[in-house]
């Protein structure tokens, strides 16, 4: 199957503007603009039932569309924050096929009236992030952003912010607080990014690879994209593999392929190294529960996942063979989540605190079952009241494993 | 009914609320309460603790044809959504329903006050909050009783971390809630303190030097819900139960500031009561739940160990203790025996009664006129009467389609309270206009701002009256488009001060200004309508008292004009000079030590009636110890003429008397009858003299009516250690233009000439040293050291550089400032700050 989204692997320097173009760069964006209104964009969007890649699979269509009409200042706001453990799509789309993302982030731009598109990238794709400033020059020379677009009434700009290392400035609502120069801390919706988002103003904030697949779906119809995928997981969805699997990476499937193949076909994961026994993966890295081998025939999509109590999320699929210490492992993600916990409200600082405290000492040998009951308490604790969904998140690593491996926690703790 | 009301059921209780009201507050207001622990009434919810999630049901509508969908018995469907919502953030709508006391509720209090406490120190026995801790008093109502944190698994933090010299912060008990930084943020505009970092090791840092640089920083350590923040002046002064809260009027503030004095009775102090802190108490006209960090700390003089505890008399050139009867014998005698050429000087912080008394005994008992405040600063007390600000205003109630006119006056230094009223004002849109000879912090909050040059204040000011009396439709200019908006506003206050003004030019500031206010814009006039009319910055907190009972030459109380004018301060300090007066009476005053009287002159006779052996007691005949605002009861009247009473929080020191009773003791000698036996009763007198004053007396002062946001409950999470008011809102008296016809006064011409090339100004600075502000030993490190602000080129030319040292000759005193050249003096304008007034543009030299 030809790649939609990572077409740079099929073609050679695709980062280039004119590469970009041979292979019928920036003509969705044209077609947008020549054949369409606006309001018809996003009824195109709606009917492709694209999904947002960032996690939560909100309708990008949909989202487009709270966006108030007419004039005013917007903004368009690219999630390139990819801060999720495991999560490595984003950085290639940037780097290798940058053009594509900034045709789908015009598109919305188009479609919803906004004078200027930011992309927010985490700090540590400093590098990458100049490759991606340097597509963003390109466009400059070429007309392709800036004022009257392709000789159109449309006038947009667009530049870069990088982030200064912080998982919690991937939610939306962090991210445009950081991007203002504000705390990276999420506030409490509502209001929604797009009513007051940006310096208060009605903003879309859209991950790389959802935008990715705009310039594809003007370019083919919504049709086109609806006959990929499942009933409510439509269209191609890029995974990233890591862990204990022989060919680890980015690979782009269309939604619906299962865990299983994912895992063990030779076009894909490959299989397990060195022979040995698979006991579990996180589909959607840190913040989805943990999955066993009875769920590996689900299919990888936003609906697939519900009947095994997990998520797709970001499809950042972690890979733990037999040799793995879950306690060790939630251990571990919960130290994440308590380095990441930005703070704000009570349930997650205090809470990843918590847990984190009692997985060390539980994993040391030197917990209690009381300690046990508390850590699934403490978690149980957090869910549903936080501020923001890293709460909920921070559980997922504790209540996963407990409910999996209870029988692991209880060879650690103390006689 | 109602279109901007919303009913909603919370508990089952119907309750109507206006559009816009947060669930916690509709709760609040028919007594059901929501903890909180982030939200604050005064400032925009943020939904972080957690604290006040609660069950929100919403009724369902059909998709299609929006209609309400019914259950079986007909009452409407209620989708209460995923799961609980933060009622602090949620505001009401039509036919919600709340659920406060269900078990999904209850457990998350129970699990939000565990989290909170799992990392909280528990150090309530030596915590300065305890006691009067809203996380302490959750805990008790809604806390899980037992502790399921292992006490090992705790994570510690620093203790004491001193965040400049007056806000300490205890980084263990900080439970993250950002009140102090809301509070800096969106209330007073000094973002000084912020989070730093993230997740548990979140911590508040201050960012400025010195640390925690803001006028207000005292009322982070109300609205902290723990005792993570406390003030250097009160932690572990006392335990909150031994207090006992006294009702007080800040002595310091003009716009008359409500505070509560918590005192105690102290072994250390010889089991006299003394004042172990002072906290704001609410009264939304005035000053809300806010005190400025002057009106808060500006208290230890009067416990200070070096105030006059007993009358003196000087005896062989010593002053000598002796006993009331006899200082009073002396200078009854005397008075009498000079009451041809007598004069009396006062200070304005003191109450309505020792000023009454004052005059009293100046006009009846010796039948003189030469009566003055010793530093006069601001005319216009008559305009005022006239045209001030109507009885029934709110500050408060000024927004969009309103305007304020602010002239030479720094609000921010001179009343902080005025500077916030008006910046919120401004931020709820009224238009503000400000016209000052230099920059100052109200600036960034005006829509207009006129820069005039020195020597042309009132000239400008003519200017903008005059544009606003021609109607026109297209501004031609900045000036003319500022006066328009002034007279179409709806509301109307002009603030006027004295910066660089001589008392001439104010009083003529004064009449323009209620030109203005007289000007009709479609046959309504602003001035005696309610939130319109004139506010005079004062220099202290009783100098409208000081008018309103007659301390003028040439009026007596209540604006009475005297058959024959007396002397005013200048005349009478000529006279003082040149042996025209032989016996003077200062009360609450220290000329000599404010440049005003250089010594006694030609003096037989001086009585000083002080709280210190100011530079002015020490050359006098006669020194009297007087109370303090705060060892006895009274009233102040604010420059919106809110009468208000102060009651008596600490023991008298020592013999100390209260002024009023000292004047009237003289009196008596002087056959002008018994003192009145109780501040109240002199003030019952003095409202029958004082027609403003009509109908009031103590009772009617202490009147209250309830306010939002409600403070002071059980809860305490609303004020916080800010008082509810029950003791007393005050009363404003009414201007005369709201019940007659006020004609235009009649306005002298312009300026003083200018004349030097670069002028000095004295400007204000909230932290001017002097008696008072110098006993506060936290402040010293912020007192404003006298410093001259020079234009970069004019610093040039007189051979200066910012940072340097210099001695200048100013007024016949010579003077070390430090000199700064940043910004602050515009060309040609020199500026002094961190010195005792002095009036007018003054010349200088370069020593
Ligand atoms: C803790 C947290 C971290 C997140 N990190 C990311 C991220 O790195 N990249 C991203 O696209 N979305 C992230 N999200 C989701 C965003 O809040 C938001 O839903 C998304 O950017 C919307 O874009 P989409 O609709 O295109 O998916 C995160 C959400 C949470 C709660
Ligand atoms: S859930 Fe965690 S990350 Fe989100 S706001 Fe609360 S403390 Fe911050
Ligand atoms: S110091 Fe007090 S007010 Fe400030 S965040 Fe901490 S608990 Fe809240
Ligand atoms: S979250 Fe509502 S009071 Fe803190």
């Amino acid at each position: 199957m030809a790649y939609i989204l990572l077409r740079h692997r099929d073609i050679e320097n695709l980062h280039k503007l004119d590469v970009y173009r041979e292979h019928g760069g920036y003509e969705a964006l044209q077609k947008a603009i020549d054949e369409y209104t606006p309001a018809e964009v996003i009824d195109i969007v709606k009917a492709s039932q694209l999904r947002g890649r960032g996690g939560a699979g909100f309708p990008t269509g949909l989202k487009w569309s709270f966006i108030p009409k007419g004039p005013g200042e917007k903004y368009i706001t690219i999630n390139s924050d990819e801060s999720e453990m495991g999560t490595f799509k984003d950085r290639e789309l940037l780097e290798y096929n940058p053009h594509q993302v900034i045709e789908g982030a015009l598109i919305a731009a188009y479609a919803v009236g906004a004078p200027q598109i930011y992309n927010y990238m985490r700090g540590e794709f400093m590098d990458i992030g100049y490759h991606f400033e340097e597509a963003i020059l390109e466009c400059y020379a070429a007309g392709l952003l800036g004022e009257n677009i392709l000789g159109s009434d449309f006038s947009c700009d667009m530049s870069a912010y990088y982030g200064a290392g912080a998982y919690i400035c991937g939610e939306e609502t962090a991210l445009l607080n950081s991007l203002m120069g504000e705390l990276g801390q999420p506030w409490a919706k509502p209001p929604f990014p797009a009513i007051e988002g940006l310096y208060f103003k009605p903003t879309v904030v859209n991950n790389t690879e959802t935008l990715a697949n705009v310039p594809p779906i003007i370019t083919n119809g919504a049709e086109w994209y609806t006959s990929m995928g499942t009933e409510k997981s439509k269209g191609p969805k890029i995974v990233c593999l890591s862990g204990h699997i022989n060919k680890p990476g980015n690979y782009e499937i269309v939604m619906g392929m299962t865990f299983r193949e994912l895992l063990f076909s030779g076009e894909y994961g490959g299989g397990i190294p060195n022979g040995k026994e698979f006991k579990g993966l996180l589909p959607s890295g840190g913040s989805g529960p943990v999955i066993t081998a009875d769920a590996l025939d689900a299919p990888i999509s936003y609906e697939g996942l519900d009947v095994y109590g997990s998520v797709m999320g970001s499809a950042s699929v972690v890979v733990m063979d037999e040799t793995v210490d879950m306690v060790w492992a939630a251990m571990k993600m919960e130290h994440f989540f308590k380095h990441e916990s930005c703070g704000k409200c009570t349930p997650c600082r205090e809470g990843t605190y918590w847990m984190d405290q009692l997985l060390h000492r539980i994993y040391e040998g030197e917990g209690t079952l009381q300690d046990l009951d508390v850590l699934k308490s403490v978690a149980n604790r957090i869910g549903g009241r936080t501020l923001c969904a890293l709460g909920d998140f921070a559980i997922n690593p504790v209540l996963g494993t407990v409910r999996h491996f209870s029988n692991e926690y209880e060879a650690k703790i103390k006689k | 009914m109602n279109d901007d009301l919303v009913k909603l059921t919370i508990d089952g209780i119907e309750v109507d609320v206006p559009k816009g009201t947060l669930v916690v507050d509709a709760a609040k207001k028919i007594h059901v309460d929501i903890p909180v622990f982030c939200y604050h009434p005064k400032l925009e919810p943020v939904g972080m603790c957690r604290m006040c999630l609660v069950e929100i049901g919403l009724p369902m509508r059909d998709r299609g044809t929006g209609e309400l969908l019914l259950d079986d018995d007909g009452s409407p469907k209620l989708n209460f959504g995923r799961g609980l919502q933060t009622g602090c953030t949620v505001r009401v709508s039509e036919g919600m329903v709340v659920r406060t006391t269900t078990e999904p509720v209850k457990e998350v209090r129970e699990d939000v006050i565990s989290f909170l406490l799992s990392s909280h120190p528990l150090d309530c026995p030596i915590c300065d909050k305890g006691g009067e801790c809203p996380l302490q008093n959750l805990t008790m109502e809604y806390g899980p009783g037992v502790s399921q944190m292992d006490y090992s698994l705790k994570m510690h933090n620093e203790k004491q971390v001193p965040l400049g010299d007056l806000i300490y912060l205890d980084r263990e008990r900080c439970i993250q809630c950002a009140r102090c930084i809301r509070f800096q943020e969106e209330i007073v505009d000094d973002p000084v303190i912020q989070f730093h970092n993230r997740g548990r090791a979140l911590e508040i840092v201050t960012m400025s030097e010195p640390g925690f640089d803001s006028y207000w920083s005292g009322n982070t350590t109300d609205i902290c819900p723990v005792g993570a923040l406390t003030s250097s002046d009160f932690r572990f002064g006392a335990r909150p139960w031994e207090l006992t809260p006294v009702p007080s009027l800040s002595p310091h503030s003009p716009a008359g500031a409500n505070i509560v004095m918590s005192t105690r009775r102290e072994a250390k102090s010889g089991g006299r009561s003394v004042i172990k802190r002072i906290v704001p108490r609410q009264n939304e006209w005035v000053n809300e739940i806010w005190i400025s960090d002057r009106d808060r700390f500006v208290h230890h003089f009067a416990d200070a160990p070096d105030r006059l505890q007993k009358p003196l008399i000087r005896k062989n050139g010593e002053l000598t203790e002796v006993s009331w009867d006899e200082a009073l014998d002396l200078v009854a005698e005397k008075l009498q025996a000079h009451s041809t050429a007598v004069a009396g000087l006062s200070g304005d912080r003191l109450s309505n009664e020792d000023l009454y008394a004052f005059q009293h005994l100046f006009r009846r008992g010796l039948g003189s006129n030469n009566l003055d405040l010793a530093n006069r600063r601001l005319a216009g007390g008559d305009v005022t009467a006239q045209v001030g600000l109507a009885s029934g205003s709110n500050l408060q109630d000024l927004g969009a389609g309103d305007a304020i006119l602010v002239v030479a006056s720094d609000l921010h230094e001179e009343e902080p309270i005025w500077w916030l009223r008006v910046k919120q004002a401004s931020e709820r849109g009224a238009t503000l206009v400000v016209l000052n000879l230099r920059p100052t912090r109200l600036d960034k909050y005006a829509d207009y701002v006129f820069r005039y040059a020195p020597g042309e204040a009132i000239v400008t000011v003519r200017q903008l009256v005059n544009a606003a009396k021609v109607e026109t439709d297209t501004a031609v200019d900045q000036l003319t488009a500022a006066a328009d908006t002034l007279i179409k506003a709806n509301n109307l206050v002009a603030f006027y001060g004295y910066e660089g003004l001589t008392y001439t030019e104010t009083d003529t500031l004064a009449k323009l200004l209620a030109n203005l206010l007289l000007l009709k814009n479609e046959d309504k006039a602003h001035a005696g309508q309610i939130n319109s009319g004139l506010i005079p910055v004062w220099p202290h907190n009783n100098s409208q008292g000081a008018w309103d009972m007659g301390i003028h030459p040439a009026l007596a109380a209540g604006y009475q004009p005297v058959e024959a004018s007396g002397m005013d301060a200048a005349t009478i300090y000529e006279a003082v000079h040149n042996g025209g007066l032989k016996a003077l009476y200062v009360m609450g005053a220290d000329p000599v030590g404010d440049g005003r009287m250089p010594n006694r002159g030609q003096l037989d006779f001086l009585v000083v009636q002080e709280l210190f052996l100011t530079e002015t007691a020490k050359l006098a005949d006669v020194v009297l110890p007087a109370q303090s605002w705060a060892e006895r009861e009274g009233t102040f009247t604010s420059g919106e003429r809110r009468v208000q009473r102060y009651y008596q929080a600490i023991s008298p020191l020592g013999e100390c008397r209260p002024d009023w009773q000292i004047a009237a003791q003289i009196g008596e000698r002087l056959d002008m009858g018994k003192p009145a036996f109780a501040a109240s009763l002199l003030f019952r007198d003095l409202a029958k003299v004082v027609p403003q004053y009509k109908g009031m007396d103590y009772r009617s002062l202490a009147k209250v009516a309830e306010q939002w946001p409600l403070v002071g409950g059980d809860d305490v999470y609303y004020g916080g250690t800010s008082y509810k008011n029950e003791a007393g809102l005050g009363q404003q008296w009414a201007a005369a233009a709201e019940t007659d016809e006020v004609g235009l006064f009649e306005v002298a011409d312009g300026d003083t000439a200018v004349t030097t090339n670069l002028p000095l100004v004295r400007i204000a600075a909230l932290y001017t040293p002097g008696t008072l502000i110098n006993h506060t030993p936290m402040l010293a490190d912020r007192l404003a050291a006298p410093t001259l602000h020079l234009y970069a080129d004019d610093a040039q030319i007189i051979g200066l550089q910012d940072g340097g040292e210099t001695v200048i000759q100013v007024n016949g005193r010579s003077l070390s400032v430090q000199v700064c050249v940043n910004g602050h003096a515009p060309a040609g304008l020199a500026l002094l700050s961190g010195v005792p007034w002095f009036p007018g543009m003054a010349e200088f030299e370069i020593l």
